[in-house]
């Protein structure tokens, strides 16, 4: 499983990509897409909504459970990756390419953790 | 296997009809241009079709059927034999109500005895299932919110171990839905209660036993809670079997119910329905029922609409026959057995978690009421075996599945109700077959990934059923 440097995680398993100091790129991790299974369906914000830190802006369906994504980020959806609504397998077979919303005018964030402390994060979640 | 349409060919067909006696008549500009697509068999072809249909299917009739949360129990055949009586069957719903007496009087004696049943005051069999039931109650909920003005109460809370339909009946009337924890123990995180009520609550849902099969002890003081900031409390009477009889929902504090007459009390379940789903309230509710309820009038009865009625959730009276082996079943138990057959399936749950719980782990500790929930997380992690492959493992020995990867919070989950209706030999058998898996498992996990070999189908693609699904037939 991998988690690239050059991004920041969640503890409820999203990624973020910083474009800058107020512009992201959220998607879920490969952790997450591995635990749910192969994803079938995909709901998303629609652009100019807001998005609040730690509440959820979307969810994803898989044949167990669908279950919520969180944004670890408080800002206006700039952006979502339409592509995703007819092919929700992008998310397990390219966790990281397969990014879920842009966000833009960021004004407050939750604690992220490097893919270090993510994993560490996760797998002490599992004991 | 063929679809009706792939079977017989144009020119065959069923007399259902004698020849006509009559004049033809053309119906002037038919409503519908085109002629439906009808399938062209004969009587035996058709008659193959539904028993092959038959052939793949799995229900109480064929085996062990321990699916959590849906209690399915035998369906005593007498409930049948009085369903089938002419004056039950040969009805319709607008005929004067005087010729319909004795019908009118199985509405109020059924609605009387579920009240006992669950401490309510009046109750409506409209709602034809669980589901419906659930938005049926939450319409009574915010009717009377919005009848004292009180329109500021926009939440409704749910817990996490919640049933879906929970929170999805909840959104469908414009609620917003909060979901509060589950403690370490599987109940209700009271600390996190009292910070999710406020004057923005509209009400709470929730199950008692709960999804995860536990009695929430708290349940008085969980209710007073909600009561306290101003909302009212639902019952969804899912888990019922567990305690009718015993404990009444409404002395536990709650407001409206809706119960599953296809699951408590033993009509049929599955495959469609029909269901039916009655919803009882306290009597500061009644007056905002649905549909028309059963009252005296003139030495008899007649049906009229609540004062303040949320309108009709379906045509007429409900799943009328329903109602009718529901009544049937609970004639037939009795004031002693309908507690006794709820003590029953909490023996049998208990029994067959004593009997597995050394091998396959449990999700919580200590006595379980009618279901128990197994956690098959260390063996997914050490051998690869998941709660899907032990679940098709039990469909090649003719058992049904328990419920799977449910309720969510517990991981690998594999959610199993006997039910009372199933005796202590079949239940030491299922339990061989429970040890037997595992052992099998252990050895070479290979074969409960193959598995289940036996039956008309092996696994389904589950992901491209939901991806690309094909939901009806066409020619092409």
């Amino acid at each position: 499983m991998k988690h690239p440097e050059n991004l920041v995680y969640s503890r409820s398993h999203e990624w973020v990509k910083f474009i800058d100091e107020t512009t992201a790129l959220i998607g879920i991790t490969d952790y997450a897409q591995d635990a749910l299974g192969d994803l079938v369906f995909v709901n998303l914000p629609e652009v100019g909504d807001e998005v609040t830190s730690g509440e959820p802006f979307g969810d994803v369906e898989s044949v167990k459970a669908v279950s919520d994504i969180f944004s670890p980020v408080t800002g206006t959806v700039a952006q979502i990756n339409e592509d995703l609504l007819d092919a929700p397998e992008n998310l397990n077979e390219d966790p990281y390419g397969a990014w879920m919303i842009r966000v833009e005018h960021i004004t407050d964030k939750e604690e992220l953790l490097d893919a270090a402390a993510y994993i560490a994060f996760y797998e002490s979640e599992e004991e | 296997m063929k679809l009706i349409f792939e079977r017989g060919k144009k020119g065959q067909g069923c007399t259902l009809l004698p020849p006509c006696d009559v004049p033809e008549v053309e119906l002037p500009v038919p409503m519908r241009g085109k002629k439906p697509k009808l399938p062209h068999v004969s009587e035996n072809e058709l008659s193959r079709h539904y028993t092959e249909l038959a052939k793949q299917v799995h229900g109480v009739n064929d085996g062990f059927y321990p699916l959590g949360s849906c209690t399915m129990k035998y369906n005593p055949k007498v409930n049948e034999r009085a369903a089938a009586l002419s004056g039950f069957t040969g009805i319709h719903p607008l005929q004067p109500e005087h010729t319909v007496q004795g019908c009118l009087e199985v509405l109020r004696e059924a609605s009387q005895m579920l009240c006992e049943i669950t401490g309510m005051d009046r109750m409506t069999m409209q709602p034809a299932a669980g589901a419906h039931g659930e938005f049926t109650g939450l319409l009574l909920i915010k009717a009377y919110h919005d009848s004292r003005n009180d329109t500021a109460r926009t939440k409704i809370i749910v817990p996490d171990s919640a049933h879906g339909t929970n929170p999805a009946s909840a959104a469908m009337l414009g609620y917003d839905v909060v979901s509060i924890p589950s403690g370490p123990d599987g109940c209700v995180d009271i600390g996190k209660l009292k910070e999710a009520v406020g004057s923005d609550t509209a009400g709470l849902m929730l199950t008692n036993p709960n999804t995860v099969g536990l009695f929430d002890k708290n349940i008085l003081e969980i209710t007073s809670i909600v009561h306290e900031a101003g909302g009212l409390t639902y019952y969804d009477g899912a888990n019922l079997n567990a305690v009718m009889g015993l404990v009444r929902p409404g002395d536990m504090g709650f407001d409206v119910v809706h119960l599953n007459l296809h699951k408590t009390f033993s009509t049929p379940h599955g495959g469609g329905g029909p269901g039916s789903g009655p919803v009882g309230c306290k009597a500061f509710l009644a007056e905002f029922l649905p549909g028309l309820l059963p009252v005296p009038a003139d030495g008899g009865l007649c049906m009229e609409a609540p004062e303040h009625s949320v309108g009709s959730v379906k045509a007429f009276y409900g799943n009328f026959l329903v109602v009718v082996r529901a009544m049937t079943y609970i004639l037939m138990l009795g004031r002693e057995g309908i507690p006794a057959a709820a003590k029953n399936a909490v023996l049998n749950a208990n029994y067959m978690m004593q009997k597995l719980k050394d091998i396959y782990p449990m999700a919580y500790d200590g006595t379980c009421m009618h279901e128990f929930v197994m956690s098959l997380e260390k063996m997914k992690h050490e051998i690869g075996v998941s709660a899907m492959d032990v679940a098709k493992s039990l469909l090649d020995y003719g058992i049904h599945p328990p419920t799977m990867y449910f309720p969510l919070i517990v991981h690998e989950a594999l959610m199993v109700e006997p039910t009372e209706t199933e005796s202590r030999e079949t239940l030491d058998e299922v339990i061989a077959v429970f040890r037997e898996i595992y052992e099998t498992a252990g050895k070479d996990p290979r074969i409960l990934h193959e598995a289940p070999v036996k039956t008309y189908i092996r696994r389904p693609d589950e992901v491209r059923a939901a991806r690309k699904a094909v939901l009806r037939w066409s020619e092409d």
